[in-house]
């Protein structure tokens, strides 16, 4: 099978003005197979964020290839950059401040099909099925962000990346600011559309917590001072740590 | 949320609905009386009556004659148009501009932020009065040249707070979810930054409107801007100036013109920026 996703050799520096020269994310390789969900694990400050940003394309690469279902899009810009995010599409970690206070979680969840020239009225159908889909009501539609909580809004965020059916959702710490029982319903959430869309849908899912990230992937990645230090299933990850700061991490929550 | 905060939230919210009212009422009413000032106003404003010079406000003339006999009242409500008018356009004229320039900047970032930054900084360090007396001399005095005068000195403030909310917008997270949708420069710049700085800049321009009718009045004044017999407020208290000791009513009745419009728009600019905070609003 294809990897839907492969990243070659990514390495960001970031060059601070007097400063020395940061290298967050160092020689990053790896592949994302369809229909599989990859997790990435790694204390705070080793690189996850600026690893998915490029692969988003939100921050330039400064070195490597990213290259979606066999094509490269390192190098995009402008209108077929744009194309790109028809395939790939994120949920945040903070799920109010992801949506524009100004607009309706409606239009921020229907905006990717205007844009990729839907009518306002098949929008708005796909809109409310969309929330139902998610577990919301339809009306939210009309609700602005500050007027849902964290988990409902989180909710509407995964209706917002599902709406264009991209192949690969990314999710950076999805979880993370929600309290734990929301945590799980989202993640049953995200559990069921993995279910339903099968091999159509592939899950980047960035993580802080080791216990989620076996529960919930096929395979994982310990990142670490912006390298991957460690990679396998979760188990054996887990019962099985090469690494020393991967033992690390693990002794810390057993 | 507890019960007592909201009951004094929307107590609050109450007394803004009013003075948005008030306030907006009688800024409208200042606007439509000044369009239609040549209808209003109870004698012709540029008629001499040479018999009933400097007379004290009495029934017939309630803010007294000047000294061509000329009715005070009907002077200031026809100065009405031309102040408030040319303060309008010169604050519209700003708070575009500035905007304009301000979302550019922030937005595209790099040496075209740089140079146009630097640019509204040598404007910015420019002595308003200065600039206006170096503009006067080159192109000559007149209400036009000093609305030139004074929107090159003013934009750049509105150019600084739009460059700094949209650089504030761009580094939200909901602005990275907006460019995964697929949203193209043009539709991210106006429907989801403007629509988020335009707060605080109409709230600067309202607050501005009071600061510019007096420096136009001030141009006016030091015969930089409106030329006699045209009707304007600052103007016309430089005109008579020389009889505040005498005849105070020619001097004083556009000053409290400008007193008052200026009164209303600082107040109106207070209550919309209230208003605007989105913390004083349904939640
Ligand atoms: N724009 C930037 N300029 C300079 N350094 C940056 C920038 N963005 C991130 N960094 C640095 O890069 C490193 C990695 O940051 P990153 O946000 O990717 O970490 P993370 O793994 O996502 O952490 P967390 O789990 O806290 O979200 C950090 O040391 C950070 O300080
Ligand atoms: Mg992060």
């Amino acid at each position: 099978m294809e990897a839907i996703l492969s990243v070659r050799n990514l390495t960001r520096v970031f060059s601070r003005k007097g400063k020395e020269r940061f290298t967050a994310v160092k020689h990053v390789s790896f592949d994302l197979m369809p229909g599989e969900c990859l997790g990435i694990i790694g204390e705070s400050g080793s690189g996850k964020t600026t690893l998915i940003n490029m692969i988003t394309r939100l921050l330039d690469a400064t070195e490597g290839q990213i290259i979606l279902d066999g094509e490269e899009i390192t190098n995009l810009s402008g209108k077929a950059l744009r194309k790109v995010y028809a395939s790939m599409q994120m949920v945040f970690q903070t799920p109010t401040e992801s949506f524009d206070p100004r607009c309706r979680l409606g239009d921020g969840i229907g905006e990717s099909l205007r844009n990729a020239g839907r009518s306002r009225a098949d929008t708005k159908t796909e809109a409310a099925r969309l929330l139902e889909e998610c577990g919301l009501p339809a009306e939210f539609a009309e609700r602005y962000p500050h007027q849902v909580s964290g988990g409902q809004c989180q909710r509407a965020a995964i209706a917002r990346a599902l709406a264009i059916r991209p192949k690969i959702l990314i999710c950076d710490e999805a979880t993370s600011a929600l309290d734990v029982t929301i945590q799980k319903e989202i993640l049953e959430l995200l559990n069921r559309l993995r279910r339903e869309k099968g091999t159509d849908l592939s899950i980047l899912f960035i993580c802080h917590d080791i216990a989620l990230v076996q529960q919930f992937c096929d395979r994982v990645l310990v990142m670490y001072h912006g390298e991957i230090v460690e990679e396998g299933t979760p188990d054996n990850v887990i019962r099985n740590p090469q690494n020393d700061y991967t033992k690390r991490l693990i002794d810390s929550i057993l | 949320m507890s019960e007592p905060t909201v009951r004094i939230q929307k107590v609050r919210r109450d007394t803004l609905k009013i003075r948005l009212i008030v306030f907006g009422t009688l800024a409208a009413l200042l606007l439509i009386g000044s369009i239609f000032s040549e209808h209003l106003t109870p004698y012709d404003p540029y008629l001499q009556d040479l018999m009933n010079t400097k007379a004290p406000p009495s029934a017939e003339h309630p803010f007294g004659t000047d000294r061509y006999g000329r009715d005070m009242l009907s002077r200031v409500i026809v100065g009405s148009r031309t102040s408030i008018f040319s303060t309008l356009l010169l604050v519209t004229i700003i708070t575009v501009t500035g905007t304009v320039v301000g979302v550019f900047c922030g937005w595209h970032g790099k040496w075209t932020d740089t140079l146009l930054m630097r640019i509204s900084d040598m404007f910015l360090a420019f002595p308003g009065l200065v600039f206006a007396l170096a503009v006067a001399g080159v192109l000559g005095g007149g209400l036009h040249n000093a609305i030139i005068a004074l929107a090159a000195i003013s934009w750049p403030k509105y150019a600084r707070i739009a460059r700094s909310q949209t650089l504030a917008q761009k580094e939200t997270a909901w602005m990275k979810a907006v460019k995964l949708s697929g949203s193209g420069t043009g539709k991210i710049i106006l429907k989801h930054i403007l629509p988020n700085i335009i707060g605080p800049i109409l709230v600067t321009s309202m607050l501005d409107i009071g600061t510019m009718m007096m420096e136009l009045a001030g141009l006016s004044f030091l015969g930089l801007g409106a030329k006699p017999p045209t009707a304007e407020w600052g103007s016309m208290m430089s005109d008579t100036r020389s009889l505040l000791a005498t005849a105070p009513w020619v001097t004083l009745a556009p000053g409290v013109a400008i007193f008052v419009s200026v009164m209303i728009f600082n107040l109106l600019g207070d209550t919309v920026r209230d208003w605007a905070d989105p913390k004083m609003r349904g939640r």
